[in-house]
């Protein structure tokens, strides 16, 4: 199971390598690894077929409580299959659809990798594990949404629905934590098998509140969901994949997981079914308004995922029954028509559906498999989107609440969705010849195995649904429930209430359709007027008041004079020490000098002297080497108090420190004295400050001794346990390892950073 | 202005002081573990002889005497340190659990061999790569 899980990114590390030696094929060859593991899945379906849940374990961090185990359910087995089915085709498809492109070997590596972060996902049991899997997807998805990145929009989309989903994603990593604490376990499977009631624990509405950012912002909710439509930047590929099956339904994944137990807080279901609802009915309407066939789908995704949100707030068995069919029947019609999409977009140079028409003579299988899709969208008989859109009348219907608007929601979406298929299958392939750039043809073979494949399992489930409903649909079901389902998926339920509204939307949505060419214009224009008020429009907003404050702490805090730095750190530091030595501990002055000897006074007074004349010449030159005569003092302070090794090591350090200064010092202008009496008198006083605060701290901790000293311990271990009689040698490199590992990689970090400073400045000279 | 002096003096000093501070320098990492001494210490002295070496010779032939570019020294050191928890974890310890191995030696002598040994050599080279970017970059940005 891990190595199905991580296979992806260890195919990924090759994918270049291939794309080179396979040439044309490539999408073949990379698409045995999604087949494979297709089967793979397949073959837990015995096992979990019962409603049973099997728990893989594998330990990874055990001391922070998180694991790499993996849980196969109904729900994550359903997901999985999806994700490596769909994945079969796509790679397949990019290879076609690709075909020639220069970073055709980076679309694959993002794009596998992309594939093992989502099977993470939705297998992972543990939270903290399916939280990186979940920031992974987002990241690869910036990637392959920003994969034409010479083109400034592209980028400008990526960056914005990387914004989105990972302030989201914050936000959820708080929520599962806050939910982690609520259950006491960052296992999923325990927290669903818990009895607790959660509905009732004080930190239930804060949780509900930081998770459902997190789901609502990555399956594109209202009023985040204006990121979706712009990532169809993407090539079609990724948006076949990301936003139809994939990426986007990782949010209702999430939510859908943690139905049993979040469900039983009444905010749980009245959140979900408002903004379901919401963006159910916000997709359908733009989806119905736009006019690129690309813009049309995603806000027909975006329709589909308010309508998944709405059926788990609805929550009945009904529901959840609903939501699964919904579910699958969108993967499986939505990623066939992205790939339509994009075929009609690659033979005829638009993506314009009012440039098309009458496309079904010369691209005839292309036409077949697209109206089929198509049809599956618009819920007609008898493919299985026609089942899931009578669940979901069903299930709207005897909601526990709100049911009369959330049927008239679902009426109206469903006729407006009516209206999309038709836009997305009518408008293409029949009527007038349309006016495109390119001459069509036929799809290639890779472009169409996907939509095919697709599109005649969509009408398969229809006419069999009991075949997938025994496999894994009603452990799924069982799973987003909790409790054991009861039903029986069939095409024909009779004369009833859900099949007079599936015919009454489906009239509205042929009356919409042909009334289409002339209220798109007008939709289009009332939009535009209305989107410098709609989300996307505070989005650029929250952007630039961001890029206000950068700009205006940097230019307070960070303004490059590093004298301010010192003083501020300085001050702030002394400050925080001394008020909290003054309130905690008071003043107590107790200095015994009787036992000094004449030497030690010598060295004080060499000190002090050396300090006010470093900090009082106006020659530099002057200033380093009385700096250096005061390290020297210190370094014989050492050796008079027996630590011979700071001694030495004060000694060389000051002997190179006195060096590099020279030698920075050449470089340097004539002195001249910049600072104003003031400014000098301030700094002075928080120098002062500075050193008698310390002063206190030092004479207070000879004092005080809250616990006994740690060095008798070293002193009888470190020959026995260390094998060492130098105990300061034996903590830094056997007792405390560890602290002088990190401190040579900040010695490092240090080093390269004035080696990349040199380098700039050296560049800077060389340039004319 | 050019960092090289050419007084005689400084020359023939440097080229006698310079291979003993080295010698000094091994000597102080080695008894590091039981007298004064370690590979802070140590990579201090080689680094201070090889800025001797530098201030009399120039930066460039600093760099080819020490063969290697600063830089990798550096990173040689950071190689070093983290290779000295490979035995612990090989054993499944916590990482950087010290291990020691006695080597005989002709004699009756014995070398006392360990991963602190190690590490402390890994310090050694990240302090004279360190102090080495800073002199001969510094240097090489006069000329």
């Amino acid at each position: 199971m891990l190595l199905a899980v991580l296979s992806g990114f260890l195919l990924a590390a090759f994918a270049p390598l291939l794309t080179r030696m396979a040439g044309k094929s490539i999408g073949w060859l990379l698409a045995v690894l999604p087949a494979s593991l297709t089967v793979y899945f397949a073959s837990f379906i015995p096992q979990i077929q019962g409603g049973d849940a099997l728990l893989i374990e594998y330990t990874w961090m055990p001391g922070l409580d998180i694991s790499l185990n993996f849980l196969l359910d109904g729900l994550s087995l359903v997901f999985a299959l999806l994700i490596s089915g769909i994945g079969t085709f796509i790679l397949i498809y990019a290879g076609s659809y690709l075909k020639g492109h220069p970073n055709l070997n980076r679309f694959y590596v993002i794009m596998l990798c992309f594939m093992a972060s989502m099977l993470g996902l939705v297998l992972s049991d543990n939270l903290i594990t399916l939280f990186v899997f979940w920031e992974l997807t987002s990241i690869t998805s910036y990637m392959l949404i920003g994969f034409n990145h010479e083109d400034m929009d592209a980028r400008k989309c990526a960056l914005q629905g990387l914004f989105v989903t990972v302030a989201g994603g914050l936000a959820l990593m708080a929520g599962l934590i806050l939910l982690a604490v609520m259950t006491g376990s960052y296992s999923l499977h325990e927290i669903l098998n818990s009895s607790e009631a959660l509905g009732s624990h004080g930190l239930y509405t804060a949780a509900l509140i930081c998770i459902l950012a997190g789901t609502f912002t990555k399956s594109a909710q209202t009023p985040f969901h204006f990121w979706l439509p712009n990532a169809m930047a993407a090539p079609t590929p990724v948006s076949a994949y990301l936003h139809s099956a994939t990426m986007v339904k990782a949010g209702v994944y999430l939510m859908a997981r943690l139905n049993p137990a979040m469900s039983d807080g009444e905010l749980w279901g009245q959140v979900l079914m408002l903004f379901g609802g919401a963006t159910m009915l916000v997709g359908a309407y733009f989806a119905f308004s736009s006019t690129g066939i690309k813009k049309v789908l995603a806000y027909s995704t975006v329709m589909a995922l308010g309508t998944l949100t709405l059926l788990i707030g609805v929550g009945t068995e009904l529901a959840m029954t609903a939501f699964v069919c919904f579910l699958v029947a969108h993967s499986l019609y939505k990623g066939a028509l992205f790939m339509i999409a994009g075929a009609l977009d690659h033979e005829t140079g638009t993506k314009d559906i009012t440039r098309m028409g009458g496309l079904r003579h010369k691209m005839p299988m292309t036409a077949l498999f697209g109206c089929l899709a198509a049809l599956s969208l618009a819920g007609l008989p008898p493919l299985f989107g026609f089942i899931a859109k009578e669940l979901l009348f069903e299930a709207v219907l005897e909601a526990p609440f709100w049911s009369t608007a959330a049927t008239l929601a679902a009426v109206v979406s469903a006729m407006l969705v009516v209206g999309v298929a038709g836009l997305v299958a009518v408008k293409p392939f029949f009527g007038k010849p349309g006016n495109t750039p390119k001459d069509p043809h036929d799809a290639p073979l890779g472009m169409l195995a996907g939509p095919a494949v697709l599109s005649v399992i969509a009408l398969l489930f229809g006419l069999l649904p009991f075949i997938p409903q025994n496999a894994v649909l009603l452990a799924a079901m069982q799973a987003v429930y909790g409790q054991p389902i009861d039903t029986y998926l069939s095409l024909w339920h009779g004369i009833n209430l859900p099949l007079m509204l599936s015919g009454v939307s489906l009239l509205a949505g042929i009356g919409l359709l042909t009334l289409w060419p002339r209220l798109q214009p007008g939709l289009y224009a009332v939009n535009t007027a209305a989107s410098r008020f709609g989300p996307e429009a505070g989005y650029f907003k929250v952007m630039e008041g961001i890029t206000h404050i950068a700009s205006w702490q940097t230019r307070v805090l960070q303004n490059g004079v590093l004298g301010m730095y010192l003083l501020i750190m300085v001050a702030i530091t002394f400050g925080l020490t001394g008020y909290t030595l003054i309130t905690r501990y008071g003043l107590h002055l107790s200095l015994q000098l009787g036992d000094s000897h004449f030497y030690e006074w010598g060295i004080a007074l060499l000190l002090v002297v050396s300090a006010v004349f470093a900090s009082s010449t106006h020659s530099r030159l002057g200033s380093v080497a009385s700096m250096g005569v005061l390290g020297f003092a210190v370094a014989l302070t050492f050796i008079l108090f027996s630590a011979p090794d700071l001694g030495i090591t004060q000694l060389l350090v000051e002997t190179l420190t006195v060096i590099l200064l020279v030698l920075v010092l050449f470089k340097l202008p004539e002195f001249v004295n910049l600072s104003s009496p003031f400014e000098r008198y301030r700094d002075l006083t928080v120098a002062v400050f500075a050193g008698v605060v310390m002063v206190l701290v030092v004479l207070a901790t000879l004092d005080i001794q809250y616990f006994e000293s740690i060095s008798s311990y070293y002193i009888e271990n470190s020959a026995p346990l260390a094998y060492g009689r130098n105990i300061v040698n034996v903590i830094l490199v056997d007792y405390r390892a560890l602290d002088t590992l990190g401190e040579i990689f900040v010695l490092s970090l240090a080093a390269l950073g004035v080696l990349s400073m040199l380098k700039l400045k050296a560049e800077d000279q060389h340039k004319p | 202005m050019k960092m090289k002096s050419n007084t005689v003096i400084l020359h023939t000093a440097a080229l006698f002081i310079m291979p003993l501070q080295l010698m000094f320098s091994i000597f102080l990492l080695l008894r590091g573990h039981d007298e004064p001494g370690g590979g802070f210490i140590a990579g201090l002295v080689a680094a201070s002889a090889f800025v001797l070496y530098a201030f009399s010779f120039g930066a460039e032939s600093t760099r080819k005497l020490l063969r290697v570019a600063p830089r990798d020294l550096l990173a040689a050191g950071l190689l070093f340190g983290l290779a000295s928890t490979i035995p612990s974890l090989l054993s499944g310890q916590p990482a950087l659990t010290a291990h020691w191995w006695e080597v005989p030696l002709p004699g009756d002598g014995y070398l006392k061999l360990s991963t602190p040994l190690i590490f402390d050599i890994g310090v050694y080279l990240a302090v004279l790569g360190t102090i080495m970017i800073f002199v001969v970059g510094l240097m090489e940005s006069d000329e």
